[in-house]
């Protein structure tokens, strides 16, 4: 996986995780054609985008979509399965997720993500063991009030 | 100073601005604060800033100035900071800033830490954007990791070795030893991690490659011990550890099957291991899921990969048939990318699916189309053609522009190489044209003219379903080009009535010229179709009887047209009216049947340009058709005058059908020395070069000692020498070499060299070596002139070279004056 783009229906980005080095410049150009792409496409297209030497696949959850940019040989079937996954261990750890959820905890959306994924491959195929290491980790915070206090929205 | 406000305010507040110039204006001031704060080194919050200035990075706002304050996170002690720290470095601390490799040092130290999970931070933040630099640095502590017994610190570990060996290949090596015994693990995760590091250096290494396949690994061999470990997954009982939809931990089924593709690829013993896995596999996964189709989504993959056996290779395409009438159109777009990437191979297996692949065309998803227009493309064949084609073309007429260009390529390839009769071929391309006309690729203009040309028995019928066509809208160029060449050669069939393929149609000559007149005047004409409208209308003076002086009124109305190309060619027909009245007949007579250039050549046109004397035609009808391409204006303009006989740069050929017969007596003419001057019967059959009927070939044996080579050209790098052969047979003609150089640094494309000679002179050019000049005088184009010079005046040569550098077209015009004597008298 070269990167990965969380973003909602309004085009606002929720989360960026990119494996690959480049410019801040370039990033955001990527960002916006990407987002432009997907936005545009319809309900009875497949999940998959030709974009440039990459594979785009992505996914709409509810109000937010998850997309991720795989080389040509990368099973493009598994690499949903790998999104559904992320998706899951999200609703596992918040409990219910949804795109609030994301807003106000992203620093968690990024530590669970750093559990399951590394350097753009799969690191964790459970789904238990996975959040147990977030929330062993919280755990470990100093003092769990620090920023981390959930709000009420 | 007030405790700054906590993350979660932050973002709530930001939420609440109602225009993007509140939110600019909230995050400026909060970063203001943050930077103060920053500024005044306080360690209790320096925490919660960051994660601010994170949130508004993600916003799109500037937080460079944070690099630092990151660093000084991860060195904290505390878990909370190192937390963030790392989270911060990973956004904003990538390998271009400066500041990346401060980092080594504390991620040194944390990857020796008495926590896991710092530990697990910092091989995460190593894995994810380690420079090349750090991961020398470093690579031996993963190294150590990689032997650990913790199986979270395990799995990390491998996956940060895969980054290693992705950023500094060398140091594959030196984790070879700990490779041994990764296998052996029972954790899923280890497991799985494992399996992407071997992958990784199979893939980069055939050494390591060869190494795997051989070398004994703890316990057994590693393709025997993959087929166990996935043998274990499918058919142990129900896990819910690893449980998708009732398969068992899908991503190591697939990463293993992806392991054995490499394995088994051009390596029949390890192929043969994996055979019955594989159709284990294929033949009993749940299909019902998405999770099900990915791991045989794989398994197809790997069997048409390796040495399988037939039957397994069947069962294959089998599966991708079966994916192909799927209504999921994931699948149905992942089978069509198999199938593409099989068709070459399994031609036979997937021509079975082909009724399925074409009813794709009608799907509604961009890719999913372009990938079923490709795979029909690479299935039509003699039998089929007419069913394919039929739907094709109803594609062609339906689809998103984006496709039009590559189908009607497409469709012309197949119909030529197909056609099962000329007529379906002409009326194939008719549709083409007519459907999506404006589309059609430049160089598909002058094959169909070539087509078109050699299905002498249905000029008749071409011509008339032409005029046809663009009589009620004539603004796609490309057909409207091949309309009015048609018209111009076989407008006499056309009026006169008959054809015997449909119903005739009446037109009147008026009724001809009036509709290339208003392709003439027409704004929707592009230029070069306006040439071709003209030169129709002017070849028509010789089939029409009763429109000759209309003809001549458009002719001489263009002679003060705008446009150049138009003024040139106006004048020279009106010239023919004037001065070559007795020449005019001949010169626009019938084009002769072209020779066939395959479409797949560097060669396009074979059409001559010739003037030629219809004195002494014998055999053969005459080589005429006045078809001045622009070459042949370009080079009048470089010799000036009107005078001047065109010269014939025959550079795309070297067949002119009949040419040389006719230019033979052209020469005949003009006391021709010392040569048997055959007659020009001969000629049809073979000799491509011009004057090589006058003698025995081959001509260049003969040749006169050493003549001096000059430098014709030298400018912008570009160096152009000629050399020089003369023949003892033919003391007339001088055969020139040139030689063309690059010495810049940057390759010279598309050239193209062009040449004028005086009007005592005859001249070819025959085709060029290549049409790139690669830089740094790596290599040269070579091309042949061939000079004939009966009156053995002194050569001169005026050149055109046009050719593409730097990105930009370079085009230049010289004289070349220094021309050794040896060489022409």
């Amino acid at each position: 996986i070269h990167f990965i783009l969380l973003f909602s229906r309004q085009g606002k980005l929720r989360l960026q995780k990119w494996y690959t080095t480049l410019p801040d410049k370039e990033k955001k150009k990527i960002i916006r054609e990407i987002v432009q792409i997907i936005l545009s496409r319809n309900q009875k297209t497949s999940s998959f985008v030709d974009w440039k030497d990459l594979k785009l696949v992505y996914k709409r959850y509810a109000s937010l979509y998850f997309c991720c940019a795989i080389e040509d040989q990368d099973n493009e079937l598994l690499t949903l399965e790998v999104v559904h996954r992320y998706v899951e261990l999200l609703d596992k750890y918040f409990g219910n997720v949804c795109e609030l959820d994301i807003i106000f905890n992203f620093e968690k959306a990024y530590f669970i993500l750093d559990e399951f994924i590394i350097g753009g491959e799969v690191q964790e195929t459970s789904k238990k063991i996975a959040v147990k290491a977030v929330e062993d980790s919280d755990m470990l915070q100093e003092t769990v009030e620090e920023y981390m206090n959930k709000p009420a929205f | 100073m007030p405790a700054p406000i906590r993350l979660r305010e932050l973002i709530r507040t930001i939420r609440t601005a109602r225009t993007q110039a509140e939110e600019r204006e909230m995050i400026q001031k909060e970063c203001a604060a943050i930077r103060s704060s920053f500024r005044e080194e306080d360690n209790t919050y320096r925490c919660r800033n960051v994660a601010k200035l994170l949130y508004m990075h993600m916003l799109g706002y500037p937080a460079h100035f944070g690099q630092l304050e990151c660093l000084k996170l991860i060195a904290s002690q505390k878990f909370t900071d190192k937390r963030i720290g790392y989270l911060g470095a990973m956004l904003l601390l990538d390998e271009r800033q400066d500041v990346h490799l401060l980092m080594t040092n504390c991620i040194k130290n944390d990857l020796n830490h008495s926590t896991q999970y710092v530990q697990g931070l910092a091989l995460c933040t190593l894995g994810c954007m380690g420079s090349s630099e750090m991961c020398r640095d470093l690579a031996g502590e993963v190294e150590k990791l990689l032997k650990t017994s913790n199986s979270y610190l395990r799995k990390k570990a491998a996956l940060c070795a895969v980054h290693v060996i992705r950023k500094v290949p060398e140091l594959m090596e030196m984790f070879l030893p700990a490779t041994k015994n990764l296998l052996n693990e029972k954790n899923h995760g280890v497991l799985h991690t494992s399996v992407v590091l071997l992958t990784e250096m199979c893939e980069r290494s055939p050494d390591m490659l060869a190494h795997f396949r051989k070398v004994r690994q703890l316990f057994s061999q590693l393709v025997p011990q993959l087929v166990r470990i996935l043998k274990n997954l499918i058919m142990s009982g129900y896990s819910p550890e690893h449980d998708v939809s009732g398969i068992s931990d899908p991503f190591l089924q697939v990463r293993i099957l992806r392991l054995l593709r490499i394995l088994g690829r051009n390596d029949d013993d390890s192929s043969e291991a994996m055979n019955d896995i594989l159709a284990q596999v294929a033949t009993n996964t749940e299909t019902s899921k998405n999770v099900g189709n990915a791991i045989l989504y794989e398994t197809v993959l790997t069997i048409m990969d390796i040495k399988s056996e037939s039957g397994l290779r069947v069962l294959a395409i089998n599966i991708l048939g079966r994916f192909l009438l799927n209504n999921d159109k994931n699948i149905r777009y992942v089978a069509l990318t198999s199938l593409l990437k099989t068709v070459q191979t399994d031609h036979n297996a997937v021509q079975r699916h082909r009724s399925t692949i074409v009813d794709c065309l009608k799907d509604l998803d961009v890719s999913i189309k372009r990938r079923a227009m490709e795979l029909s493309f690479a299935l039509v064949n003699g039998n089929n053609v007419r069913g394919m084609m039929k739907e094709l073309l109803y594609f062609l007429d339906s689809c998103e522009p984006e496709f039009k260009a590559d189908c009607a390529s497409g469709i012309f390839l197949a119909a030529e190489k197909y056609a099962p009769s000329k007529r379906w071929h002409i009326d194939t391309i008719m549709r083409v044209l007519t459907t999506a006309g404006s589309y059609v690729r430049d160089d598909a203009v002058p094959n169909l003219i070539q087509l078109i040309t050699n299905s002498v028995e249905m000029h008749a019928y071409t011509v008339q379903r032409l005029y046809k066509a663009i009589l009620g809208d004539y603004s796609q160029q490309p057909l409207v080009q091949v309309a009015s060449w048609c018209i111009g050669e076989y407008g006499d069939l056309l009026v006169s009535g008959q054809c015997e393929e449909e119903e005739p149609i009446q037109v009147t000559e008026d009724e001809v010229l009036d509709i290339l007149e208003s392709v003439l005047i027409s704004n929707m004409s592009a230029s070069v179709t306006r040439g071709y409208a003209l030169t129709a209308i002017m070849k028509l003076s010789t089939r029409f009887t009763c429109t000759v002086n209309r003809i001549k009124k458009v002719v001489s109305i263009y002679g003060s047209s705008i446009d150049v190309e138009l003024q040139q060619r106006a004048v020279e027909y009106n010239a023919l009216f004037k001065k070559y009245d007795h020449m005019r007949s001949a010169l626009l007579e019938r084009m002769p049947v072209m020779e066939k250039v395959t479409t797949n050549g560097p060669t396009e046109i074979v059409q001559t340009n010739g003037e030629t004397e219809s004195a002494v035609l014998e055999t053969k009808p005459p080589l005429s058709g006045l078809q001045p391409a622009s070459q042949a204006n370009d080079l009048l303009d470089l010799l000036g005058g009107s005078d001047i006989t065109p010269v014939i740069p025959t550079a795309p050929t070297s067949k002119p059908a009949s040419a040389g017969g006719e230019l033979l007596d052209l020469l005949g003419d003009l006391n021709l020395t010392g040569s048997p001057v055959s007659a020009p019967a001969p000629q049809i059959a073979q000799p491509p070069f011009l004057l090589d009927g006058l003698t025995s070939q081959p001509l260049f044996n003969d040749v006169a000692a050493g003549i001096p080579s000059i430098t014709a050209y030298s400018k912008n790098g570009l160096k152009i020498d000629f050399t020089f052969e003369r023949s003892n047979t033919n003391p007339s003609v001088t055969v020139i070499t040139i030689q063309a150089s690059n010495s810049t640094e940057l390759d010279m494309t598309d050239f193209v060299f062009q040449a004028a000679v005086p009007k005592t002179f005859q001249l070819q050019l025959l085709s060029p070596s290549s049409s790139v000049i690669p830089a740094f005088n790596s290599g040269t184009i070579t091309q042949v002139i061939k000079v004939l010079n009966p009156q053995k005046q002194q050569l001169r040569m005026r050149i055109k070279l046009t050719y593409n550098h730097k990105g930009s077209a370079m085009q230049d015009l010289a004289e070349v004056n220094n021309f050794p004597p040896q060489s022409w008298q």
